[in-house]
């Protein structure tokens, strides 16, 4: 059957399945399992009551336990064995990957990443939220740099091979290197510094994210705060950093908090610039080496992943609890 | 009130000017690649993109087949026009700054001169006479000068030259091939031109027709919209209790929700797909909906809930007041109340849908029918089509077109979406 008519009827029979379990579900507990029955009608409505959310719940649950919960488990116990998945070999695969040159080259280079593209793209967010507060156009230069967003990594990466590319004729950064009468330079095999040149196109994209969230806190600032100030005497440089930045700190953690997991997950970006050669390799793309070959090690790296991102998981969920109470 | 501070006009002038430099350089990539997917795969070897709507200045080699082939004595004539002859990008019109009859030196005469190839006899050091070959240009109608020596510093004999062959082209193109014997084939004549600007749809029809990026169009529409319209539904649900509905354990699930938030996707590869495999799913189109609806699951629970906490409060209990059950108070009011979310969360999973790779990569098959666009970009086209910029450019440009005119019809949604829950 052909894909698209799969689709349709996968929409249909997914939208009137979920649709139907509910209607059922919830129909069958208030007139067939608790109906209100006269003499025992309020503790059915009761009891009803408190059933209910968990038929709510439970699609959602079954599919996150599922898809989420189970494989944090599953691929754990999936590292312990060996390639085939048939011998156990305890944290063979851990120490394996440790000793393994390609693994510290990625797992540094991950590091790298983390440290410099939430960083970046705050800080130009956070530039263009402020630059772009007062100005008549304000609106439509904050349009086009949240652009990228909307755009897949892949294309962006395509995007920008046309800026990097070592042809003087196509690729922008070389033209401007040949009008000086300088050499053309593949900027994607510098050791070292080529990492940031992929990095770039990350906070290219992620910075729109910054500016529209970092925007919105911005003009929640009260403006007394700044009234004061500046009759104060302070100047804008004074106003902003003093005043503006500590009222909006919270706001500008979430954002780097955000982001810094994303980059953690990216690999799409190094894959298509450059396949994780000349030593740009990072550890989702390092992964993606071993996925179909050795799932033993694959999981093993996805382990640590998941491990580097475990402070903020913790965080995250202590503000949410501190927000609920 | 306007911020007081910032009025004065220079630093106004710097803040437009550093806006302007920003916007250009979030801009200017993007602009690149869209004038490259229009444009023809030569022109963009030979000339950047900001330059493209000057005419390109090329080296050609063309071909023409001998027509209308005059004999006279031994020599054959046939003329034409280097523009029209129908070969790759002479689109049939130009200016030929140079021509040439070999290609080491495509330009060795100017328009208005005639090239020609003599055969002469040179006196050789140790007194023998051979013949050699001696390449000449001179003015239209004029005659050939030879030098008194050829390369070697052997005398050339004079009155021995016999014409092989000759070629003289006009600036437009108009040229004029004579050989000695008859012209068995086409000659290879070399050129110099500029040649206007050439912009067209080749590379989007070249990539729709024969590289199946039509396919991977519908394929990716076919991924995108189960996998964005059933998390909503479920999730909506979800939310919905744990917005407004009390029971035990409803801390803990809602901490879980924001926990899960952050677990890295590729964790979930390995273990998901050994599941697959062993329920007889495997890798196909129901595989990467039930994938994507997992994985999407928690941030739409997580947006949708924090906006239906936002919801009067007055509404939800005078309804419950008058008897109504939660599903009832649910579907009537919650549900189209919150119909912003609603629309920022489609807008976001139909964007990350349409964009991954990585799931599609894992939980589609791998052969070249059920390839979506990113995965085709990526281990396709950058791998066999690696050199053609244009084609390239025509494909990253598909595979951007529709979010992009989602993105920018739907911005509001989008940016109500971001918001929720992430101002403090």
């Amino acid at each position: 059957m052909s894909p698209i008519l799969q689709g349709i009827l996968t929409i249909f029979i997914g939208v009137g399945g979920c649709v139907g379990y509910f209607v059922a579900s919830n129909w069958l507990l208030d007139k067939v399992i608790f109906p209100p029955k006269p003499g025992d009608r309020g503790r059915n409505v009761n009891r009803a009551t408190l059933v209910r959310p968990w038929l709510f719940l439970f699609p959602a649950m079954f599919a996150l336990g599922l898809y989420l919960v189970y494989p944090v488990i599953g691929s754990f116990i999936r590292s312990l064995y060996n390639r085939s998945g048939e011998d156990f070999i305890g944290l063979g695969n851990y120490t394996a990957m440790f000793a393994e040159e390609g693994f510290r080259t990625a797992l540094l280079n991950n590091m790298l990443w983390v440290l410099f593209v939430p960083a970046s793209a705050t800080f130009f967010g956070l530039l263009v939220a402020q630059l772009t507060d007062k100005l008549r156009w304000g609106n439509i230069a904050k349009s086009i740099i949240f652009m990228p967003m909307a755009i897949s990594f892949v294309g962006a990466s395509l995007i920008w091979k046309f800026v990097y590319a070592n042809d003087p004729s196509v690729g922008i950064i070389n033209a401007v290197r040949d009008g000086f009468g300088l050499d053309p330079v593949d900027v994607l095999q510098i050791p070292f510094w080529n990492n940031f040149f992929i990095m770039f196109i990350l906070v290219w994209i992620q910075t729109g994210f910054a500016m529209v969230i970092l925007s919105a806190a911005l003009r929640g600032i009260p403006e007394e705060t700044v009234e004061a100030a500046i009759i104060d005497g302070a100047n804008p440089f004074q106003v902003f950093f003093k005043i503006k930045i500590p009222q909006i700190m919270g706001t500008i953690v979430v954002v780097w908090t955000t982001i810094t997991i994303l980059t953690l997950k990216v690999f799409d970006i190094v894959y298509a610039m450059t396949g994780g050669n000349f030593d740009t390799e990072i550890l989702p793309s390092y992964m993606m080496d071993y996925m179909f070959r050795d799932d033993g090690r694959a999981t093993a790296v996805a382990f640590v992943i998941m491990i580097i991102v475990l402070p903020v998981m913790i965080w995250n969920i202590r503000q949410a609890r501190k927000e609920m109470n | 009130m306007d911020n007081i501070a910032g009025t004065k006009s220079s630093l106004s002038f710097v803040t437009n000017a550093s806006v302007v430099g920003l916007v250009l350089l979030w801009l200017i990539p993007t602009i690149g690649l869209l004038v490259s997917s229009f444009r023809d795969r030569e022109q963009i070897s030979a000339s950047g993109w900001w330059t493209s709507m000057f005419p390109v200045e090329q080296a050609f080699r063309v071909q023409p087949e001998p027509e209308g082939v005059t004999q006279d004595g031994i020599f054959y004539t046939f003329s034409g026009n280097l523009f029209t002859t129908g070969e790759g990008s002479l689109a049939g019109a130009g200016s030929v700054d140079g021509f040439g009859i070999a290609s080491r030196e495509p330009d060795g005469a100017a328009p208005g001169e005639t090239i020609a190839r003599y055969i002469i006899n040179v006196r050789e050091a140790d007194g023998t006479v051979d013949d050699e070959r001696i390449v000449v240009k001179f003015a239209n109608g004029g005659a050939p000068v030879f030098p008194a020596e050829d390369d070697d510093g052997n005398a050339i004999l004079a009155g021995t030259a016999v014409l092989d062959r000759s070629l003289s082209v006009a600036a437009n193109g108009d040229f004029t091939w004579v050989q000695e014997g008859e012209i068995s084939r086409a000659p290879s004549i070399y050129m110099t031109a500029e040649t206007p600007p050439d912009f067209g749809m080749d590379n989007y029809t070249t990539i729709m027709q024969s590289d199946n990026m039509g396919r991977a169009f519908i394929n990716t529409l076919t991924v995108t919209i189960p996998a964005t319209i059933i998390p909503i539904l479920i999730a909506a649900f979800a939310a919905y209790a744990l917005a407004w509905m009390d029971f035990a354990g409803r801390g803990f699930l809602i901490a879980m929700v924001v926990g899960l938030l952050v677990v890295p996707l590729q964790l979930a590869l390995v273990p998901l797909l050994t599941l697959h495999n062993q329920i007889g799913i495997g890798q196909s189109f129901l595989g990467i909906w039930l994938a994507h609806t997992g994985f999407g699951l928690p941030l739409a629970i997580y947006l949708l809930r924090n906006y239906m906490v936002g919801l009067p409060r007055d509404i939800i209990e005078s309804a419950k007041v008058d008897g109504a059950t939660d599903f009832q108070v649910f579907t009537k009011i919650v549900l189209p109340l919150s119909f912003p979310a609603l629309a920022s969360f489609a807008i976001f999973q139909f964007l990350w849908t349409w964009n991954d790779l990585l799931v599609a990569k894992v939980f589609l098959p791998s052969n070249s029918e059920s390839w979506v666009m990113t995965v085709k970009i990526a281990d396709d086209l950058l791998g066999s089509r690696g050199g053609d910029w244009g084609i390239l450019a025509a494909a990253a440009f598909i595979s951007i077109a529709v979010p992009l005119v989602v993105f920018f019809a739907m911005q509001k949604y989008l940016v109500r979406g971001l918001m929720a829950g992430s101002v403090k």
